[in-house]
């Protein structure tokens, strides 16, 4: 007896859901990182040691005054702290217009065992606002980016 | 003058209280004097809404900073043109720009249908003036555009720079009427399951509001892209942001929901499925606004900071609660008139696009929320990039194409083997030809090179059936072939708009597919110095660094540096890009830097080039070089899209006798040069 159309659809539906369902877990799997701010990092750190050199993004503040350039390796290099735990942090490449000190930054990349986080991406968030509210996301507007 | 803005705001409350009460009253007594009182109150509140607005525009116009909004968006040395678009720039504006939006729609469609749908009205009616209660009850008891400060500061804080740009003068306002157009159609759906009133005529009425908001929020997407890639300085267009990505999420259901309304209005399938997207649609759009207007993905904290992130949710969980209850209610009322026949027809084509655009919206949707549910659900923040974002999408979308090129082609019910024959030979020789010289000239990346192939199919289709409607006017009335090319499209406007949108989406497809061959370098330069860059089609760029120069210009401090560019050994231009420091009206900097790029643009690649800053005290430059094949494909791929929508929009064969001839030649005139 040949398959009813219905019957048919619903299989190749469930195939594309299933193939769908499959490459958004292993985005995820792939792409996912910790979102973590330095003292959460830091717990983490002391529950595991193996911790170290994994690929995560820290939220943190840039400590005032701590910033330094050197435009001939276009290294940066500053202190980023959520006020308990502090972190130096090593980047190669183009900082954003947004970046100075005491605003907001996320910074991707891993922690040494040195303690010092490489990062690999650096952004920062509107140290102003699009909105008034401190510390809160631009409204309507992406992050500036690098 | 904001005072009376105020009590506008307030009056506005209580009207729009009123109609949604009497028009529900007059939706189950049919008592037509209240039904009139609730369509009257729809105008009574636009005119409210007209004088807040002026209220709220002659405050930021005439500089006073007293009010907090007008200190916090504005200065005094900013550009009119820009003052103009502060009104939407912060969260107070645009929910007295939403709210004015949904009356002006709200009145429009009482006014188009007037003497039409006399059992739906006083429902529409009352639904809209609660979509107005909510966005002025906001206003009012949370976010108040008319609220003073204690002080009168002597300047305002100004409009951040990145905002100061004709993109974002356009842009919000595009978006912010898409996804407002779309509570006609959910108050028409509301009203239609209310009042039981389930057959097409609903879908007749709200069929050219769907059109309308898909048509803004397309250009609005659109637009917004622009000002990223020329304003952002990070050289690209999309970046799977939270914030893009609430606009993408409705305009794929609109899309699906475009589709499949025809096969409810041909085979009298999938009612259920379409109020659902009605229903889902007008969701994603206030979710969009809340996602935008919130915080709540980029940073859970700021969520409590805000309560206008509440009512939101608030709203949010109300209407669904209200759309997909009375979907459930009235769900035996809906039953499909007939079976899905085959798979292989057009019904079946339809299906499988509407499953991808929802399934896509899914993907999308988790994705971005995927931060939050990761949050709530383990106790660690786990982001996703756009790596996952692309994983998942871009195979959908490159079945989407396919998709697009078949739904065109094949029959309706059941296709047989000379139909497909006939339909598909020569846009398929197109998609294999093209395949074929892609591979030939080595192009690396597969998926490009599948985009491309399937590009030409949906070409294909899309000249074929222009080509053969044409030739088949010709024969049957001895027409001109450009007279007949043109009646063509103007007797079936929604047809043929249709194929040039989908012209509109190949070109989009083309643009994205390109991105896999981008090329970016950074380089730092004294003057004088050059750098080689290579681009994908073999050309080489030599781009020599000028000098540094700084000066003062209208609201800014400017410091720019230029360099020539030669192409393979022509020289085509000279390059400016700009670190920009914006001033107060006393001189003193406001916000921080912000860049302006460099572009020379063409249909095969742009060369985008940002000034990143100049060693301390020289004219030593650092510059970040992108090469991006195919941009500009982006931006008249929009146009066209729009072009094809207002084509299918323009009034006049859209008339009950055009859709009964549609309805009595089922294949249009493909079926009269088979025959």
């Amino acid at each position: 007896m040949p398959m009813r159309a219905r019957t048919k659809f619903i299989i190749g539906g469930s195939l594309v859901l299933a193939t769908v369902g499959y490459l958004m877990a292993s985005g995820i799997k792939e792409t996912g990182v910790y979102y973590l701010t330095p003292t959460e990092l830091a717990a983490r750190i002391t529950a595991d040691h193996s911790f170290y050199n994994v690929g995560i993004k820290m939220g943190a503040r840039v400590v005032k005054g701590s910033i330094t350039r050197d435009v001939a390796s276009q290294t940066i290099t500053f202190r980023a702290t959520d006020g308990t735990q502090t972190y130096p942090v090593v980047y190669h490449g183009l900082a954003p217009d947004t970046f100075t000190d005491e605003v907001d930054v996320v910074v991707e990349g891993r922690l040494q065992s040195d303690g010092t986080f490489h990062a690999t991406t650096l952004l920062a968030k509107c140290g102003s606002r699009y909105e008034q509210v401190p510390g809160q996301a631009p409204a309507g507007m992406p992050q500036t980016r690098t | 003058m904001t005072d009376i803005g105020n009590i506008a705001l307030w009056i506005t409350f209580f009207v729009a209280l009123w109609a949604s009460v009497v028009g529900f009253i007059a939706g189950r007594t049919h008592r037509p004097e209240l039904a009139r009182s609730a369509e009257r109150s729809i105008f009574v509140m636009w005119g409210l809404l007209v004088v807040a607005a002026v209220a709220l525009m002659r405050a930021l116009l005439t500089h006073d900073f007293n009010v907090e909004y007008v200190a916090a968006y504005t200065s005094r040395n900013l550009p009119v043109f820009y003052t103009w678009s502060s009104f939407y720039a912060g969260q107070k504006g645009s929910l007295l720009l939403w709210a004015l939006v949904v009356s002006t729609f709200g009145s429009v469609a009482l006014l188009v249908n007037r003497g039409k749908y006399k059992e739906l009205t006083p429902y529409v009616a009352a639904t809209l003036a609660i979509v107005v209660v909510f966005f002025v009850a906001t206003m009012v008891f949370a976010s108040n555009p008319f609220e003073r400060l204690g002080f009168t500061p002597p300047d305002g804080r100004g409009l951040n720079p990145q905002l100061q740009n004709p993109g974002m003068v356009f842009h919000p306002p595009m978006l912010y009427l898409g996804y407002t157009s779309i509570s006609v159609p959910f108050a028409f759906a509301v009203a239609a399951l209310l009042s039981g009133r389930l057959d097409t005529g609903w879908l007749h009425a709200i069929r050219r509001w769907t059109l309308v908001s898909w048509l803004f929020l397309s250009c609005g997407i659109v637009l917004g892209m622009w000002w990223a890639y020329v304003e952002l300085g990070w050289g690209g267009y999309w970046a799977w942001d939270p914030v893009e990505n609430a606009s993408f999420l409705p305009w794929l259901t609109m899309t699906a929901f475009l589709h499949s309304v025809m096969i409810q209005e041909k085979r009298g399938m999938l009612k259920k499925w379409n109020i659902g997207l009605v229903v889902g649609s007008f969701l994603l759009s206030i979710f969009g606004t809340f996602l935008t207007r919130s915080g709540v993905i980029s940073s859970v904290h700021s969520f409590s900071q805000s309560n206008v992130g509440w009512f939101f949710l608030v709203f949010l969980v109300l209407a669904a609660v209200l759309g997909f209850g009375l979907l459930a209610w009235r769900w035996p009322m809906l039953e499909a008139e007939v079976k899905l026949e085959s798979v292989v027809s057009r019904e079946g084509a339809f299906l499988f696009n509407n499953l991808i655009l929802i399934v896509i919206a899914f993907a999308v949707f988790w994705l971005t929320l995927f931060p939050v549910i990761s949050e709530a659900l383990r106790g660690t923040k786990v982001t996703v990039g756009p790596p996952a974002f692309n994983l998942v999408n871009v195979p959908l979308g490159l079945a989407l194409l396919l998709l697009t090129g078949i739904g065109p082609l094949i029959a309706w019910r059941r296709a047989s083997p000379e139909n497909l024959k006939r339909q598909f030979l020569w846009p398929v020789t197109a998609m294999v030809v093209t395949a074929v010289s892609l591979a030939a000239i080595r192009m690396s990346d597969w998926y490009s090179l599948v985009a491309y192939a399937l590009g030409a199919f949906v070409v294909g289709t899309v000249v074929q059936e222009f080509v053969r409607g044409t030739l088949a006017r010709h024969h049957l009335h001895g027409e001109f072939y450009p007279l007949a090319l043109v009646r063509l499209v103007g007797r079936n406007r929604r047809r043929y708009g249709g194929y040039v949108v989908h012209l509109g989406m190949v070109m989009l497809f083309a643009a994205f597919a390109g991105l896999a061959f981008k090329r970016e370098t950074e380089v730092t330069l004294k003057p004088g110095q050059s750098v080689d860059v290579k681009s994908p089609y073999g050309w080489t760029y030599h781009i020599t660094h000028q000098g540094v120069s700084q000066y003062e210009e209208l609201n800014r401090y400017v410091t720019a540096a230029s360099v020539d560019v030669l192409r393979n050994g022509k020289y085509i231009g000279t390059m400016k890009s700009e670190k920009r420091q914006h001033l107060d009206s006393l001189g003193r900097p406001t916000f921080e830097p912000s860049t302006a790029v460099a572009i020379h643009s063409d249909a095969r690649e742009d060369l985008y080039i940002v000034f990143a800053g100049a060693v301390q005290g020289t004219e030593e430059a650092v510059y970040r070089i992108t090469i991006n094949p195919l941009v500009w494909w982006v931006w008249y791929g929009g146009l066209v899209l729009a072009a094809g929508g207002l084509i299918t929009l323009w009034p006049g064969a859209q008339g009950p006798t055009a859709a009964s001839r549609r309805r009595a030649e089922p294949a249009g005139y493909v079926a009269q040069v088979g025959a």
